[in-house]
């Protein structure tokens, strides 16, 4: 797949900042080859909010950690802002459902750990303005002297947010970052994202099995095949820029809600019975 | 923090009051078991040698102990970061843990005739270095994927990731095991001055309590001992507060 112009593409305004060109990928086990992605092809575009579902155990984990150039793929490309991925690089942040923050730093020095990293010209007093600048926006800005442990779960979450953000990535990967808080501290967390996308810039991509939280946050759903997964349909959130949670309620969300459910119920009975133990 | 002092305090006295009392019901004489009051006698009646005795065997113990941190680091580093050499080093260091070091004093002491300070310092050291390697390797190895992704992802490197995450994680787990090897250490080094013909440190002390028959220096020998253990425990103790001091909970 490699064939279509491979990373020859000069980055424009209309190039997207993610692509993904037949992204094949698969497991070494013991038992031998697991595919868990067969010939992935998807973009999104400068800016946007996409958000992926499918069955459990389909790779979408996996998917993260290619675009984030923490692995690479067996075939297939996946390019940022027109150029290929072969390595990590330091425009793309990111948040898993495990916060994992540093329990011997202080909520502040956990989100400047990655200016400690990426190189940049800023001064340590310009560094912690970012940091809190971002802390205050998500609502911890009288938290940044404690240590994790002293935190909420859904605090941790947006600590975490913070660190991802700090750099001012261009792309923001999250992986179910919202997995393993209670319903309305998630609920909370959401309307943080939508703030935080009003003041920063980044496009992101959010691996998700929350059909609720995907209509909510994205401007578009990309359902993913059972393993080994391929995109099995793409679709538009009807939402404007401007969500409450109320909207999810309405008729379009609620009928797009219906249909991703659909989506995946096909997606997993295309699984082959385990077989029987 | 009164209390921190006083119920120590109180058990401390509360026990010396129980031995004395065992010793004086029964009327054990002081060549069977001495009593605390025998005690300040005898140290006050080799105050001098306690000193310069205590003094041989706390460096000779913190000497090994620095060693074993030293090695415990680096053999930890190598089996926490490298699946082969865990697999390849462990059931070794297993092994050589489990000869019971009493029969490695005869042959150090052997090998090296005379060289007390090494041969004391050596064998402290080969008795506690494992608890320290396998806690950091443990530490390493189970560092949770998504901490090195974090840093990965920046572009950093292995050594950054090992710095910044992997060390400073695993520092609870190397004080824990720290604490053992200062225990195991100050057995290292009495052995060795025990066994040691001309030797020097509280364990020669102690056998030259055994030869002359002198109970009461025995015993406050091993008060002696007791007391350093005490100090460098609580020392370690100290260095935990200062570099490991966010592992502890708050009670609350």
């Amino acid at each position: 797949m490699t064939e279509d112009g491979s990373g020859a593409v000069p980055a424009g305004e209309k190039t997207p900042r993610i692509e993904l060109h037949g992204v094949c990928y698969a497991y070494r086990t013991g038992s031998g080859r697991l595919p868990v992605l067969d010939g992935l092809t998807f973009a999104c575009a400068t800016g946007s909010f996409t958000a992926v579902v499918g069955p459990s155990g389909c790779g979408k984990s996996t998917l993260t950690r290619l675009i984030a150039g923490l692995m690479l793929p067996d075939r297939g490309e996946v390019r940022l802002h027109g150029e290929p991925v072969r390595s990590p690089r330091a425009t793309v942040g990111m948040a898993f459902q495990n916060p994992v923050l540093l329990e011997w730093r202080t909520i502040l020095a956990n989100v400047l750990l990655p200016l400690e990293i990426v190189p940049n010209r800023l001064t340590r007093e310009e560094r912690r303005n970012r940091a809190r600048e971002l802390l205050a926006l998500v609502g911890l800005a009288a938290f940044e002297d404690r240590r994790p442990s002293e935190l909420s779960g859904g605090m941790r979450q947006r600590a975490s947010l913070c660190r991802a953000l700090v750099t001012r990535p261009e792309v923001l990967i999250l992986d179910e970052p919202f997995g393993a808080l209670d319903a309305f501290t998630r609920e909370d967390l959401w309307q943080t994202m939508h703030a935080l996308r009003r003041e920063e810039r980044f496009t992101c991509l959010l691996i998700t099995h929350d059909l609720r939280e995907s209509v909510f946050l994205a401007d578009r759903v990309v359902v993913l095949s059972d393993r080994p997964a391929t995109v099995q349909v793409t679709m538009e959130v009807p939402l404007g820029d401007e969500r409450e949670l109320d909207d999810l309620y309405g008729t379009e969300a609620s009928e797009l809600q219906a249909e991703l459910r659909q989506q995946i119920r096909i997606a997993q009975q295309a699984r082959q019975p385990e077989p029987a133990a | 923090m009164k209390r921190q002092v006083l119920v120590p305090a109180a058990a401390l006295v509360l026990f010396a009051l129980a031995w004395e009392f065992l010793v004086w019901v029964n009327d054990w004489p002081d060549y069977k078991m001495a009593s605390p009051s025998d005690l300040g006698p005898a140290f006050w009646k080799f105050r001098g040698l306690f000193l310069e005795h205590g003094w041989e065997t706390l460096w000779r113990t913190v000497a090994g102990l620095l060693l074993s941190v030293a090695a415990g680091l680096v053999l930890g580093m190598v089996m926490g970061l490298s699946r082969v050499m865990r697999e390849a080093l462990y059931p070794l260091l297993v092994g050589f843990n489990a000869i019971p070091k009493a029969t490695v004093v005869p042959v150090i002491a052997l090998i090296f005739v005379g060289a007390h300070d090494m041969n004391t310092v050596l064998i402290a050291f080969l008795i506690s270095f494992f608890p320290i390697a396998v806690s950091i390797s443990i530490g390493l190895s189970t560092l949770e994927p998504e901490y090195r992704d974090i840093l990965r992802s920046l572009g950093a490197s292995r050594f950054t990731i090992f710095w910044k995450i992997a060390l400073p994680k695993t520092l609870p787990e190397f004080f824990g095991a720290l604490k053992v090897a200062v225990t195991l250490a100050f057995i290292g080094t009495n052995l060795m001055e025990i066994v040691e013909p001309h030797g020097r440190g509280l364990g020669y002390l102690f056998d030259s309590g055994k030869i002359s028959a002198d109970y009461p220096l025995m015993f406050a020998v091993l008060i002696a001992l007791a007391l350093l253990g005490i100090f460098l425990f609580y020392c370690v103790v100290v260095l935990e507060k200062i570099f490991a001091g966010w592992a502890e909970r708050s009670e609350t």
